[in-house]
């Protein structure tokens, strides 16, 4: 057979292919750890310009004119506040939401309309959101800046994740452990409440601690609805004004005297804890979970 | 033998007893489904809300200032006791600036370390990566606009001079930074859904993971990889914090990236903490601006949709 | 032991069959183990593979068949917990020694798969990729690979008109030659074959049954398969594998006729697998 191909040349280019491949492997390594490097440099930065501030007086003081007083004693309590009312506003709209979704919805228009609009939802940023809270809650509802006009806009912005979570998380569910329930007799309702979500709990409860450490880092809608960045009492109802961490920091941060960057960086590296201790119960929730069935 | 059977047909009465009994049984099989369609009607209208009130403000804006000037015009001026001026076009050039930027540092990035993941790491390293990679997607942006402010830019004026303090270098590298994530865990499982068996074939032939990776990998994962580009790119262009606190407060239409800037997002935010009153022609610019910028949005999201169903490909 | 076996029956067929014999050898393996994390999956295997023939790897599903052919190009390390021990000598160079690039192998020993697995290209480039990643640069050289391979994979008249549609458009006996032929456009010089028509209708089965007739006069052809009577009707020279070791290695006709061991009689007359 004649050949077309010189198998010389062909062997000649493999090392130069081989190194190329080498070259590459290296630099898509490296941009990977780039970001993960960036991530170091942050953290270690945050860090050290914060960790000076950070004392007891930090976590009971209210926010001050100097810089040596300020603490965030509104701003913390404010974001439990927050997900007092996030938290149940979410979990129940956004869990029923996926249930009607995966159990009960007919496949028709009406069903690919909804499951589209939740898609778009989720893209929509964050600061249109705060508009809405602004426009409905805040002035049509009346319920001025207050921690439910706050809680619902927000629960608004984070719903599109948790229903997605909870669809996932419900659909991972056998069809098996369902058809065992019906077999028995029991009603569809019966099957969910005791079967289905029984077995999803864990990547709802996933998915929610995601959504919910979102909605604690998040400052542009709450911007928008005007809540307030400097206060110094306590909300004690739900339709008090309060203040959160992020919007805390945002008024250090914009401060032009460098002390109040120091404050900030303490602020974050509570918001920070807060965080990633949210994301490691989540992570760790899924590893434990993953492979059941 | 007596006795069992005996038992059987108590169980059996009492479930039937229990039934008759729990009659009310019925009404809840036929309220909840009823109940679960409003939550899940609840998402539907918050699209309507946000689209009617962003219309029904908007309006409200155009009886104030023509439309024509808001499209137009090349000045932004609102604060402008005597003479005001409301062109958008300096908050759009200013939004894709940022954009612009965030795309040159994420798009790289961010594919290296998709085709990184999916191509080359151990299964023991994506399962360390990963996680990690949540994080920085996780981290607030008011804290990257911190660290946008605090240490990127100190960082960019050593090294550039002539940079202002707030400028849309530094915050669009910030953004990029933040949608790196994005971008790389999209594609990811973009080039991921190629089987396996493609990749086998390649291989087979003598063709390095390179090779593999951008000849037969990316060219198939193509539409998933561009739709995830476009869904980053829209966070860019939404994204508020970062902007806020390191971009500026300067509407500008030139094309430079040193000096301060204003976006969409940094607009409403400099209108939202300032003290414009509740039904000034400000109070309502922020919508027609909310509007603009959700509309960029939205037309961005679709586009994603549009493309990664209509290029898909069947393996 | 297994050697020794072969090696008589060899000597044996000396007399009766003198071409079979003095052929080249391409593939010497000699005690092969190997092993999947704990698991051994290749026990011990003695085979030599000869220039222009058709050897087939029969055995029940889970014996190492599929296992011992990608030893043979080395696609079995991309498994990431494989152990291997022991020597394959492809033309007298050990591929197991890590000084032998799998790349360089796989441009001698192509690879046809179970499912057909084309690239998401057009046809044409599904066959002109290998060519182009090995730096073939030249168009007019590009398009008379392509005709040559599809050529020879018996599938030219079928798609010489539609070259630049998408490949996912053939059946699936067409894929599978066109499969084929990507791996004829690399020119190797062994073909591994991993049940190449498993997934295929039996009048594509036969037309790849006929193609690989064909290819044996200028290619080595190892080709395993689940399906006794196509290993009796292509290939010269047969193994059969159980439970990762070679039972027994002889020239089709002996194992189909007279067997040596028990276990390949009760394999072959279908007693189990």
């Amino acid at each position: 057979m004649d050949r077309l191909i010189n198998k010389e040349n062909v062997s000649r280019r493999m090392t130069g292919r081989i190194l190329l491949n080498l070259i590459f492997k290296v630099l898509f390594l490296l941009a990977t750890m780039f970001g993960l490097f960036v991530l170091g440099v942050l953290l270690y930065r945050i860090f050290t310009q914060g960790i000076g501030s950070l004392s007891m007086d930090f976590f009971t003081n209210f926010a001050s004119r100097k810089p040596e007083e300020a603490g965030i004693k509104a701003a913390l309590t404010g974001t439990i506040w927050l997900m007092g009312v996030v938290t149940p506003v979410t979990l129940i709209l956004g869990v029923g939401t996926s249930l009607y979704l995966e159990e009960y919805a007919p496949k028709n228009k009406m069903t690919t309309f909804i499951q589209i609009n939740i898609s778009n939802l989720a893209g929509v940023p964050s600061i249109v959101f705060g508009l809405l809270g602004l426009t409905i809650f805040v002035r049509a509802f009346a319920m001025g800046q207050s921690v439910l006009a706050a809680g619902l806009t927000m629960s608004l912005l984070i719903l599109p994740v948790i229903i997605v979570a909870g669809q996932e998380a419900i659909r991972g569910v056998p069809k098996d452990l369902r058809a065992a329930s019906y077999a028995m007799g029991a009603t569809k309702w019966q099957t969910i409440v005791r079967v289905v979500l029984p077995a999803a709990i864990p990547g709802i409860i996933t998915g929610a601690i995601l959504a919910l450490s979102r909605a604690i880092g998040e400052t542009a809608p709450l911007v928008v609805v005007g809540i307030p960045m400097f206060i110094a009492f306590l909300p004690k109802t739900i339709f008090d004004t309060f203040t959160v961490l992020p919007m805390q920091i945002y008024n250090w941060t914009s401060r032009p005297q460098e002390e109040f960057q120091a404050v900030a960086a303490a602020g974050i590296i509570v918001l920070m804890v807060l965080l990633i201790s949210m994301n490691s119960v989540a992570v760790l929730i899924r590893n434990k979970f993953q492979k059941r069935y | 033998m007596a006795v069992n059977h005996g038992s059987e047909q108590s169980i059996q009465k009492m479930i039937f007893e229990k039934k008759q009994q729990k009659n009310k049984r019925w009404n809840v099989e036929k309220i909840i489904p009823f109940l679960l369609l409003i939550t899940a009607a609840i998402s539907v209208l918050t699209t309507v809300g946000i689209v009617l009130t962003l219309v029904f403000e908007t309006f409200t804006f155009f009886e104030r200032v023509s439309i024509i000037e808001f499209f137009t015009a090349d000045k932004w001026y609102p604060f402008s006791a005597t003479a005001a001026s409301y062109g958008i076009m300096p908050l759009i050039v200013g939004t894709l600036k940022i954009a612009f930027i965030a795309a040159l540092v994420a798009v790289p990035i961010g594919l290296a370390s998709a085709i990184y993941l999916s191509e080359y790491a151990s299964e023991k390293a994506r399962r360390i990566i990963k996680p990690l990679l949540e994080i920085l997607a996780g981290v607030p942006t008011i804290v990257y606009g911190f660290f946008a402010l605090t240490f990127v830019t100190p960082l960019l004026r050593d090294l550039f001079p002539g940079l202002e303090i707030f400028n849309a270098l530094s915050p669009g590298i910030v953004v990029g930074i933040m949608i790196i994530p994005m971008i790389a865990s999209l594609s990811e499982d973009a080039m991921s859904s190629v089987p396996r068996s493609i990749r086998e074939g390649a291989y087979a032939m003598g063709a390095t993971k390179f090779e593999t990776a951008i000849k037969v990998i990316l060219p198939a994962a193509l539409s998933g990889i561009i739709a995830s580009v476009v869904l980053a790119l829209s966070r860019a262009i939404g994204e508020t914090m970062i902007v806020s606190v390191a971009g500026g407060s300067t509407p500008s239409m030139n094309m430079d990236v040193t000096s301060s800037i204003q976006t969409m997002t940094s607009y409403i935010v400099q209108v939202s903490t300032g003290d414009a009153g509740f039904g000034t022609t400000i109070y309502y610019s922020i919508y027609a601006v909310g509007m603009t910028l959700f509309v960029f949005t939205l037309l961005m999201n679709i586009l994603a949709q549009f493309i990664s169903r209509k290029f898909r490909e069947e393996y | 032991m297994n050697a020794v076996l072969t090696k008589e029956k060899q000597q044996d067929s000396h007399g009766r069959n003198e071409s079979l014999t003095q052929k080249e050898k391409v593939y010497e393996t000699k005690g092969l183990n190997l092993w999947y994390g704990e698991t051994q999956a290749l026990k011990n295997i003695n085979l030599d593979i000869y220039q222009n023939e058709v050897t087939a790897i029969i055995g029940p599903s889970g014996c190492g068949k599929s296992t011992y052919i990608k030893t043979l190009n080395r696609m079995s390390e991309l498994v990431p917990s494989v152990r291997t021990s022991g020597t394959i000598a492809y033309r007298g160079r050990n591929i197991l020694d890590k000084s032998y690039k799998a790349e360089d192998l796989r441009t001698q020993v192509g690879m046809v798969f179970q499912k057909p697995n084309p690239f998401p290209k057009s046809i044409y480039e599904n066959v002109a990729y290998g060519p182009k990643i090995h730096g073939i640069k030249n168009k007019k050289l590009l398009n008379e690979i392509v005709e040559k391979s599809l050529r020879g994979a018996a599938i030219w008249d079928e798609v010489k008109d539609r070259l630049h549609e998408n490949a996912y458009g053939l059946s699936g006996g067409q894929q599978q030659r066109l499969c084929i032929a990507r791996c004829l456009a690399i020119e190797p010089d062994v073909i591994l074959m991993d049940e190449p028509t498993s997934a295929l209708d039996p009048i594509s089965t036969l037309k790849v049954e006929e193609l690989v007739q064909e290819l044996k006069k200028d290619f080595s052809i190892i080709i395993v398969t689940h399906n006794m009577q196509q290993a009796a009707r292509i290939s010269d020279r047969t193994a059969f594998f159980l439970n990762g070791e070679v039972i027994e290695f002889d020239e089709t006709n002996t194992i189909f006729s007279k067997p040596n061991d028990q276990r390949t009689e009760d394999y072959i007359t279908g007693r189990f697998g």
